[in-house]
């Protein structure tokens, strides 16, 4: 059955913006899907709002349209280009919920559109719960599959009925809300009442499960493909570690499973397998999650999801089996015994991978970003990323995952005491973020098998797994001296050189040094999806201390290109983005493109993407090894470490040291822009200015600092990304606060103190440097004042209130620090432009977070240019390949380009307090956005709304505004509330601001705040928090009241952002993004907002170009 | 820890790994193979059919889930040799009774740990199946490889009679008895009478010397030959007493070696595949259907069929015409015949799994079906 010709043209609906639980593995199996679909010569439209993505790179498909992905916004695409087929199972819940609302509302019939891959039918029955019982409950009763007891509910009355005839703890879970949301465990009725309120608001149908808890029962997953003559085999099988109760994103995660039999395994293949043909996903992939009882393998069926999800990136990884490419080739008709296994290419894609090596994935979690969230892992995703490693066994794999996690505190330590046994078992009983080094430290103390298996219901076998490393370690820690034996045992179970280091006494490079000169090293095997029962055509690599390698001898140069690790906030898909585009721009230009990457979710370590991928930890003991093993290959052109973030970076002054051949920007040129010092002379031998700093070395040095700039003051340790503990303070307490908070201060670990810069635009730039020229790729004007970080405040491409006379200055100012610095391929620098002065606030000689939104906004690919300047090429060579413009830049765009809003997206939701309620929203100097979305269009105005409906739910053209403002904002407020009040809105304010309003002639109605006091026995009137639950307000203007103190927020407002949050409405906490709102409004109420592929842009840009540069 | 033992392991063409002990402290020779399945390890020991053989499990971690008193295939474990990269410590199953390397020990079976398996297996991949040695007497490689090199091949070897029930026994229908199977035991392992009897088939599992009176004995509706070790070329009295049943009309149904059997008795030849097939990932496309099922797989010698390069059409043979109903997808291997004109059809892989999927269970309702139609005529 070859594939189906009566489609011509593909919908593909990507997942949007990076959030927890939907993050860059719907990239990666968005793209791989966008790709095959393209080359079985389909039209592929695609609509994503997430412009950092692989995906919406224009080539990947005919027609990209980073449009908001809304039923208006998906109606208007469909409507102007008519596609066939729409493909939502590889987009996430997004794609897959935007489908259910299109069938619904009539759309995809009325323009004649197929829904392919699942139906709608499947999808419901896949995702609401009663039927899914049901389904469960029809298989054939000797496989003995069930579902947990459970209740449906509609409303809290349910809710607590149901909870007493299930009995507590209950599991409460929302219908049809991703990565968990909404969802948690109750142990109480006052739990039910909080837990089951959020989670019948999350629920698109406002609906939720109450189960019987399966806490502490094993956990397992089967990735699962289906082809449309009923052929279905099964991917992987995933174990989780942490049993029950913690959510499956948030677990550390093992494939192939460790500790069924055969039949067990079957049992549960079985039902996988009944389970997806009763649900009816025609064609594509699906996931299936089982408990299974630890005591006597009772066989609970907890969910499926039909279609790709993070699981599947994972398991494609894991196995080599690309899940996402082939439930595209399904989709339009093809049977997997058609398709061919990409890795042996001589074997189909009918038959189910094994492994000959065991995978860890590890989540990474960013508590640190919201001190007030409690950290209890729970079944709601925290985690932002993740990291994947490979062993030949569970306990090499499992070190090389936590030390590719970069945390230090992540990597099992044998230093100091462990501490008390009992409190670390009592510690361990709650699942935690760091809870693994909780059970290594209490097996250290003493602890058994069983007291291990009491307290956390970890598998048996998973702990003495730890024991084993543990008992290696102390091995490692008695032994005489290191010998090859020695040094092999501890290798093979995935000890760095930097443990044995600790267990030893010993520095790091020190013990490398022993090892290679003993001839202790890695050698590599390969990922072939049928351990080694046939040859591998793929080079899909990771290391072990076995005997044989499998690195093949090549003839071309090869160059590294080190990827950015588990995502995390601050470092995430931009990066990767970055990365991919290096390796796809140096495979052109003739090179031999070497990936290494420990990052499942990604475009990078797809085995596709590079001419060899190594799925290695990026340490410089790991890099080293891959270096080594492929300088033996063939020649090594270079490492490129300036496009993963920080990660690589870090690692580029070590590489360099051990003779790693570093492109691009030097490292001693990278140290000097990230030391105060010197980046100070280079800026002043130019004439630049920057706003007065000091580093601080102690409380006392940072106070006379202070006092000698004036407060506020920027604070921040010295070589940070994402903005890692920087905050702004007003006075001495807040400082003194800071600093105790801050406990790393010493000569060491300086804190840098920056004047802060009241009122200022800030202004990002990318550009281009090859030593003499310049390109700069794109200046972006914040729209929230500087203070915020540059992470998350939402920016615009052109800057909309820059002349060109500010452009040629910071073309100027950009072009003398390149020069100075020593550049050689990408620069970010951000500037603050007040008073007419420029200053130059910091200048990162590497990819930026914003590289793939300029490039997406100016329709050049910028890292891909950069990475062959990295290696020679000049501005003018690229100019004339046609990799760059040949004429101007991005700072020189036509009046009639479009404009391109990028905005940040917030996981406030994500997280509550130890007291259960929500973290605030406030933003500040610490970036704790996860992901971005941009709006593209002719005017401001209408990319600014494009982007808040990309983001959130948009903004609203009519109901209730509520605004209440902090003092100094009161002045900056008035035009644009009058505006909103013109423009029909209801104003509701509190006293304050209410009295301002009608002063200047704009009539609000008064209305409390929550802390408001009211007389005892006094009806209780209702607060803006009541009306904002209710789901009155459409639009909220907050801006935080005075000034925090040691980094926690006024309580003022604070409930009313949560709130905000808790219902999705738009919340505005700067002036400037309130202009920005008015004008977005505007737009939308001007009327009829089209949609326009990038491709289309790019033409208009490009003719645009034609005629408005070359002067 | 405590240094375990070392062991050694050469194979015919001198390749050495060294590791340690595992199982039983001693010596052994046989055919090296790798076995691909990451569950069923109690299944793949107890498989009759790995006699004489040295078993190279590729997935690292063995024996995690112990050994269990349900989960055998026949009354012993039957290879000749284990080679594992981790064995497990601890074993964590609610079934579990004892570890793995205990059963092993009690058995006298000699294991290797800590081998580079991966290493190993594209050794054989690459050369071919041949003989290995493992020893935890003694590490000195050369005189293990002399003795290796003396051990006998196994193309040529009869192996059935060493495996194969001494007397006849019966499993019970399940429930009302549909019909009466004789099942000629050349190496069987338990799930297949167990799938038979589930089916309310009474099943007389025979020895495999049972001659046809034996087998008429027992009035049959239907007769099945079992998978077993060894060369179908040697294996004559079960090819001669294949050929007096389908001459005599009785339903047919065998599994791997009795495919092999099948084959033979029908004039075709079999012919030792270079590193055979082992594992339960193997996707084996049903010509009939045109599905697909994943199945499990221990064979290292297959039926050959004339002009292949002419596709899978049918041939006359004594018996009527014969096609393939089954191959293998990755390497078109042929998986299974059937007769045209005779009630008789066999499959060289294990529809039983016991390891491995359950997606060919549907054969042993074929074999229901093919005795109702000819009890039915």
């Amino acid at each position: 059955m070859p594939r189906r010709d009566d489609i011509a043209s593909v919908l593909v609906i990507g997942s949007g913006p990076i959030v927890i639980g939907q993050a860059a593995e719907f990239d990666y199996s968005g793209t791989q899907a966008c790709r095959v679909l393209r080359s079985e010569g389909l039209r592929v439209i695609l609509i994503n709002s997430n412009p950092a993505t692989i995906m919406t790179d224009p080539d990947v498909a005919d027609a990209t349209y980073i449009e908001p992905i809304t039923p208006e916004f998906i109606e208007k695409v469909i409507a102007h280009e008519r596609p066939d087929a729409l493909l939502a199972t590889l987009g996430g819940q997004t794609a897959l919920n935007a489908a259910v609302d299109l069938a619904a509302a009539g759309v995809l019939e009325r323009y004649g559109v197929e829904l392919i891959g699942a139906s709608i039918e499947a999808i419901d029955k896949g995702e609401n719960r009663e039927t899914f019982k049901k389904i469960v409950e029809s298989l054939p009763a000797r496989w003995e599959a069930e579902v947990a007891s459970s209740a449906i509910c509609h409303s809290m009355q349910e809710c607590l009925s149901a909870a007493d005839a299930l009995g507590y703890p209950v599991v409460v879970r929302p219908s049809f809300t991703m990565g968990g949301s909404g969802s948690g465990m109750a142990y109480d009725a006052h739990d039910l009442r909080r837990i089951a309120g959020a989670g019948l608001a999350a629920s698109p149908t406002t609906e939720v499960l109450l189960e019987e808890s399966i806490l502490g029962w094993k956990e397992y997953e089967l990735e699962v493909m289906r082809d449309k003559a009923d052929n279905v085999v099964i991917v992987c099988s995933i174990e989780n570690l942490d049993p029950m109760g913690v959510h499956t994103g948030d677990s550390i995660t093992v494939a192939p499973a460790m500790t069924l039999t055969d039949r067990e395994y079957q049992r549960m293949r079985d039902v996988a397998i009944g389970v997806i043909r009763e649900v009816g996903v025609d064609t594509g992939g699906c996931n299936i999650q089982f408990a299974v009882h630890p005591d006597n393998g009772r066989l609970v069926v907890i969910e499926m999801n039909p279609r790709v999800s993070r699981s599947s990136a994972l398991a494609s990884k894991a196995t080599g089996f690309p899940i996402a490419k082939i439930a595209a080739k399904v989709a339009i008709g093809y049977t997997l015994d058609e398709i061919p296994n990409d890795i042996t290419a001589k074997t189909p894609a009918s038959f189910e991978p094994t492994l000959d090596y065991v995978v860890v994935k590890v989540p990474r979690f960013a508590f640190e970003k919201f001190p007030a969230a409690d950290p209890t892992l729970t079944t709601h995703m925290k985690s932002v990323g993740e990291a994947m490693a490979i062993g030949r066994n569970f306990t090499e794999a499992l070190n090389k995952a936590l030390r590719s996690l970069e945390r230090p505190q992540a990597v099992f330590s044998w230093v100091g005491e462990p501490g008390d046994k009992d409190d670390l078992l009592q510690r361990s009983r709650t699942p935690h973020d760091g809870r693994l080094s909780l059970v290594m430290d209490a097996i250290r103390a003493g602890a058994s098998t069983e007291e291990i298996f009491d307290a956390t219901a970890i598998d048996p076998w998973f702990v003495d797994q730890l024991m084993l490393i543990n008992e290696v370690a102390a091995t490692v820690a008695g032994a005489d001296e290191l010998t090859p034996a020695m040094l092999r045992l501890a290798k093979r179970h995935g000890l760095s050189d930097a443990q044995i280091g600790g267990l030893r006494d010993l520095r790091e490079d020190v013990v490398r040094g022993v090892r290679h000169a003993l001839g202790v090293r890695p050698v590599f095997k390969t990922v072939d999806t049928c351990a080694a029962e046939f040859a591998a055509r793929t080079p899909y690599h990771y290391s072990c201390y076995d005997e044989e390698s499998e690195v093949q001898p090549r003839t071309k140069p090869a160059v590294l290109i080190l990827g950015s690790g588990p995502n995390r906030i601050g470092q995430g898909i931009e990066f990767d983005y970055s990365c991919v585009h290096a390796a796809l721009a140096l495979s052109d230009a003739g090179y031999e493109t070497v990936m290494v990457n420990c990052n499942p979710e990604t475009v990078s370590t797809d085995y596709d993407t590079s001419d060899r991928l190594y799925f290695e930890p990026l340490t410089l003991e790991d890099v080293l090894e891959v270096f080594h093993a492929e300088q033996a290959a063939g020649p090594v052109a270079g490492v490129v470490v300036q496009l993963g973030g920080q990660t690589p970076l870090a690692l580029a002054a070590a590489l360099e040291a051990e003779g790693a051949p570093i492109v691009g920007t030097s490292p001693a040129a990278i140290d000097l822009a990230e030391n105060r010092g010197e980046f100070g002379r280079v800026l002043a031998a130019a004439g630049l200015p920057a706003p007065k700093h000091a580093m601080a070395t102690s409380f006392t040095h940072a106070k006379a600092i202070a006092h000698e700039i004036g407060y506020p003051v920027l604070v921040r340790p010295s070589y940070v990304l994402g903005g890692r503990g920087m905050e702004i303070v007003y006075d001495d307490d807040a400082l003194a606060d800071y600093i105790g908070r801050s406990t790393h201060i010493s000569p060491d670990h300086p804190v840098l103190v920056d004047r802060f810069l009241d009122d200022a635009v800030e202004i990002d730039v990318d550009a281009i440097f090859d030593g003499e020229t310049l390109y700069l790729g794109g200046v972006m004007e914040h729209i929230e004042e500087a203070g915020v970080h540059s992470g998350d405040s939402s920016c615009t491409l052109p800057p909309i209130t820059l002349g060109r006379e500010e452009i040629e200055r910071i073309r100027t100012s950009t072009e003398a620090i390149a020069r100075g610095v020593g550049v050689l391929g990408l620069l970010n620098v951000q500037y603050a432009l007040t008073s007419d002065v420029l200053y130059v606030l910091e200048a990162n000689p590497r990819a930026s977070r914003t590289v793939p939104f300029v490039s997406k906004a100016t329709a050049v690919p910028l890292a891909k240019a950069a990475a062959r300047v990295m290696l020679g090429e000049s501005i003018e060579s690229l100019r004339l390949a046609g990799v760059l413009p040949m004429h101007g830049d991005g700072g020189d765009l036509s009046p009639d380009a479009p404009v391109a809003v990028k905005e940040a997206v917030m996981p406030f939701n994500r997280f509550r307090t130890f007291e259960g309620k929500a973290v605030d929203t406030v933003l500040g100097p610490e970036m704790r956005s996860t992901g971005e979305v941009m709006g593209i269009d002719a005017r401001f105005g209408t990319a600014f709304a494009k982007a808040q409906a990309g983001a959130q739910d948009g903004l609203p053209t009519s109901g209730q505004v509520f605004v209440s403002v902090a003092n100094r904002d009161k002045r900056h407020m008035i035009f644009p509330i009058k505006r909103l009040a013109d423009l029909g809105f209801e104003i509701l304010a509190t006293s304050g601001t209410a009295a301002i309003l009608h002063r200047n002639g704009v009539e609000s109605t008064v209305i409390r705040k929550l802390r408001e006091e009211h007389a005892a026995g006094e009806q209780r009137p209702r607060s803006i928090v009541d009306k904002i639950f209710d789901g009155e307000i459409g639009l909220i203007v907050n801006t935080p009241h005075g000034v925090t103190s040691g980094g926690s927020p006024r309580v003022d407002g604070y409930e009313i952002r949560t709130a905000a949050v808790a219902r999705n409405v738009p919340c505005i906490t700067t002036v400037q993004g309130l202009g920005a709102a008015v004008q977005g409004i505007e737009a939308l109420l001007a009327g009829d907002i089209g949609v326009r592929s990038l491709q289309d842009w790019a033409a208009l840009l490009q003719a645009d170009g034609e005629v408005g540069r070359g002067h | 820890m405590r240094a375990p033992s070392e062991a050694v392991l050469v194979l015919q063409d001198g390749r050495t790994f060294r590791g340690q002990a595992y199982g039983a402290i001693g010596e052994t020779v046989g055919e090296a193979v790798f076995c691909t399945a990451m569950t069923g390890y109690q299944e793949t020991l107890t498989d009759p059919s790995y006699r004489r053989q040295v078993v190279v499990m590729t997935s690292p971690h063995i024996g995690n889930t112990g050994i269990n008193d349900e989960d055998g295939e026949s009354r012993q474990v039957w290879v000749a040799g284990f080679v594992v990269r981790d064995p497990a410590r601890v074993p964590s199953s609610w079934r579990s009774r004892r570890t793995l390397g205990e059963e092993l020990q009690t058995q006298g079976v000699v294991g290797i740990s800590g081998v580079d398996t991966r290493a190993l297996t594209r050794h054989l991949r690459e050369r071919g199946s041949m003989c290995v040695g493992i020893s935890s007497t003694s590490t000195d490689a050369d005189a293990l490889l002399a003795k290796v090199r003396q051990a006998p091949p196994m193309a040529g070897a009869d192996l059935v009679d060493e495996v194969t029930t001494p007397h006849a026994y019966v499993v019970p229908a399940v429930g009302q008895r549909l019909f009466t199977v004789a099942a000629i035991d050349l190496g069987i392992k338990a799930m297949t009478p167990t799938l038979l009897a589930e089916r309310g088939i009474e099943v007389h599992v025979l020895p495999a010397t049972s001659t046809i009176e034996d087998v008429l004995s027992v009035e049959p509706d239907g007769v099945f030959f079992s998978n077993g070790p060894g060369d179908p070329a040697t294996a004559m009295h079960p090819t001669e007493l294949l050929r007096q049943v389908l001459a005599r009309r009785i339903p047919y149904f065998g599994i791997c070696f009795g495919n092999q059997i099948l084959g033979r008795a029908l004039g075709l030849g079999t012919y030792k595949l270079k590193y055979g097939h082992r594992g339960i990932n193997q996707p084996v496309k049903d010509l009939t259907t045109g599905k697909v099922e994943v199945t499990s797989h221990n064979h290292g010698f297959a039926v050959a069929w004339p002009g292949r390069e002419h596709g899978h059409s049918a041939i006359e043979t004594e018996f009527g015409r014969a096609v393939v109903t089954h191959v293998c997808l990755n390497d078109d291997v042929v998986e299974g015949l059937a007769l045209l004109d005779a009630p008789a059809f066999s499959v060289q892989y294990h529809p039983e799994a016991a390891s491995g999927p359950h997606d060919a269970a549907y054969l042993f309702d074929r074999f229901i079906q093919v005795m109702e139609a000819e009890r039915d005529a």
